[in-house]
């Protein structure tokens, strides 16, 4: 087993880096004060080729593979892991979950102008009072005609202020529980549909965040995803892959804080020598590699596995995997931040220096996506089901 | 526009540079390599050209080890057509003169209208080849580029140039070498798309043999040496600040020669 990238794979890495570094790396500090998103984010992404890496050829993607996608989550959230938490959502969430489920004619219209960049994607399962417990969801969802009428709200929504295509979750048939669960795609400016004012974050800013609301929302029924009743199986079918791509920006992160950790124990002294030289410095450092490798490696064997694994979800090797390796790695980077703000000392925690803002932006993916305890709880019931790895 | 693009991988700005310890060069172990900053600005200018006339061609030209094949696929991937890489032993840590040599028999192999350096390289800063490869090629040179614009015949150019305090206008007849300089234009990132198809197009490998050269250095270098450490700066306390101005104002005058 190894994972030597091909040299596209480290061009690519190297361009996106390069990107993030000379386009993202000078506005970083506004994207953070202002949670501001440079208003051509998504365009660029689209020149670059990288919002439809997994999508098939025919909808204007690339058919290559997830890895590819975690390699350029990764180096965008090096250096801004909001924006690259932006992009997640509307490459894994929304423009995929279509691509894996919608029907020809709907993968037709909105996939395009989603690779493009020319409009923005998120997708809405998160309710105020259905979070982990995603299938107590309350919005409605009641068939009118050639029409689905949609009733109820959604909390949290990553891209919600600036989305143009949100795929929602709704119940179509409530007395049937999970089996009672569908998914639309609502467009922005469908009668009924309105965004609440943007919700201010601790971390992830310049990734905009909000509730959206439905009030008598008027859908066509033709924007029915998957099946009716199936709204399960859209959920679950690209969920590994999804984990595994949101691990990216963990990774990213880790690595990051790393590199600036490394560079300042280097030149910061303290009693007459570089701080590198103490041992409980030096110590910080090799943990934090070790987290950072042991993270790489189980996201990049997860991107391989997920690559190959077909059907995912209960029962298969993908779902623990990609489960404990989004665990990890969230864990791992909200520990690296932490020391990465530990070795900076005071300057570390002041606004100035960006070690603190990776650090408050690792916080939200132990909690977004799914939190660290339901990853815990997923990789339990896999191993008790099973009676061992 | 037919152009040729000379290019040269050097290491990265970010690089901490290293010498030898027995002064010959620097470490390169572990250096990570990038399109010299100045030919990225000549790809790019070229690669307009070719899309403003709709026609022509820009072909990649390198001088270096096996690690230089990168340098090339990047600027395939940011859109140029094909590459010629010479490989050959006999010119590692070739001086320019040399180098101009094998790049002027690579150039004179096919016609070009244009053929761009960067105004020099960030490694060794010598910033000799691209005249002299004019002179190697009887063609006339405008150096330190900052604007281009081609006749709509396209048997000439205007270019800008840099000059002390001002600009310096010149019409140039094709074909002519032309060198880069920053503010030319903003190089284009490599899309993933151009990624993938910069791994079909053709590399032409060749060496000095092929091109009927035998390296004739000029200059060699006789040593590396890192810039002296910094001395500790002085420092001036428990004095008057009327009396501390005057010995600073002496100190700049007499020990740093700075007024």
């Amino acid at each position: 087993m190894h994972f030597e990238l091909t040299e596209e794979q480290r061009m690519l890495s190297d361009t996106v880096y390069k990107w993030a570094l000379n386009e993202l790396g000078p506005v970083q500090e506004k994207i953070d004060e202002e949670d501001w998103m440079p208003p051509n984010f998504f365009r660029d992404l689209g020149r670059l080729g990288v919002l439809g890496i997994t999508v098939e050829e025919r909808y204007g993607g690339l058919g290559m593979d997830v890895l590819t996608e975690v390699l350029v989550t990764e180096q965008l959230a090096r250096i801004c892991p909001g924006p690259a938490m932006s992009m997640v959502a509307h490459v894994e969430l929304c423009a995929s979950n279509i691509q894996r489920n919608a029907s020809d004619y709907l993968k037709e219209k909105y996939l395009p102008p989603l690779i493009r960049g020319e409009k923005v994607g998120a997708m809405g399962l998160t309710e105020p009072n259905a979070g982990s417990d995603a299938m107590a969801l309350r919005c409605r969802a009641v068939r009118n005609g050639n029409s689905f009428i949609l009733n109820g709200s959604k909390m949290f929504i990553t891209n919600g202020p600036i989305a143009d295509i949100v795929l929602v979750y709704a119940k179509t048939a409530p007395d049937l529980g999970p089996k009672g669960i569908s998914a639309f795609i609502v467009e922005k400016g469908a009668p009924g549909f309105s965004v609440s004012s943007k919700i201010k974050k601790a971390g992830m800013r310049g990734s905009p965040t909000a509730e959206l609301n439905f009030d008598d929302c008027e859908v066509p029924a033709e924007n029915l995803v998957g099946d009716l009743n199936g709204g399960v199986a859209v959920m679950t079918k690209g969920l590994d892959v999804e984990r595994v791509v949101v691990a990216g920006l963990s990774l990213g992160i880790s690595r990051q804080t790393l590199d600036y950790s490394i560079k300042y124990s280097r030149e910061r002294e303290q009693f007459g020598v570089p701080i590198c030289e103490f041992q409980m410095i030096q110590a910080k450092l090799a943990e934090m590699y070790a987290r950072y490798e042991a993270s790489r490696n189980m996201i990049y064997r997860a991107a391989c596995l997920a690559q190959g694994a077909g059907r995912g979800g209960k029962g298969t090797q993908i779902t623990q995997l990609a489960a404990a390796a989004i665990l990890y790695a969230a864990e791992a980077a909200t520990r690296n931040g932490s020391d990465a703000v530990q070795i900076h000392g005071g300057y570390g925690y002041c606004l100035e220096f960006p070690v603190q803002k990776l650090w408050r932006d690792a916080k939200l993916l132990e909690i977004g996506a799914g939190t660290t305890e339901i990853r815990k709880m997923i990789i339990a019931r896999e191993l008790l089901r099973k009676g061992s790895i | 526009m037919k152009s040729l693009v000379c290019l040269k991988q050097v290491p990265d700005t970010e690089t901490q540079i290293k010498v030898k310890p027995d002064g010959t060069g620097i470490v390169t172990d572990g250096i990570k390599y990038v399109i010299n900053p100045y030919d990225e600005f000549s790809v790019e200018e070229a690669l307009r050209l070719k899309e403003k006339f709709k026609a022509g061609e820009v072909v990649i030209l390198t001088v270096g080890p096996d690690r230089c094949t990168e340098a090339i696929r990047t600027a395939l991937a940011m859109g140029a057509d094909r590459g010629i890489h010479v490989n050959d032993e006999s010119l590692n840590d070739a001086d320019p003169y040399s180098i101009a040599q094998v790049l002027a028999a690579a150039a004179s192999q096919e016609g070009y209208d244009l053929i761009f350096c960067g105004h020099r390289a960030i490694d060794d800063d010598f910033g000799e080849v691209g005249a002299m490869l004019a002179e190697l090629l009887q063609l006339p040179q405008v150096t330190l580029v900052t604007k281009l614009e081609i006749a709509d015949d396209t048997q000439s150019a205007v270019v800008e140039r840099d000059v002390e305090g001002g600009k310096e206008v010149i019409e140039v007849p094709l074909p002519c070498v032309l060198t880069s300089q920053k503010g030319l234009n903003e190089p284009r990132y490599a899309s993933l798309p151009g990624i993938m198809k910069a791994k079909k197009k053709k590399i032409d490998k060749k060496t000095a043999a092929d091109l009927g050269i035998t390296s004739e250095r000029k200059l060699a270098p006789t040593e590396y040496t890192m810039p002296p450490e910094r001395k500790a700066g002085k420092k001036y306390e428990d004095m008057e600040p009327a009396e501390a101005a005057k010995i600073v104002v002496e100190a700049l005058r007499s020990e740093a020669k700075v007024i």
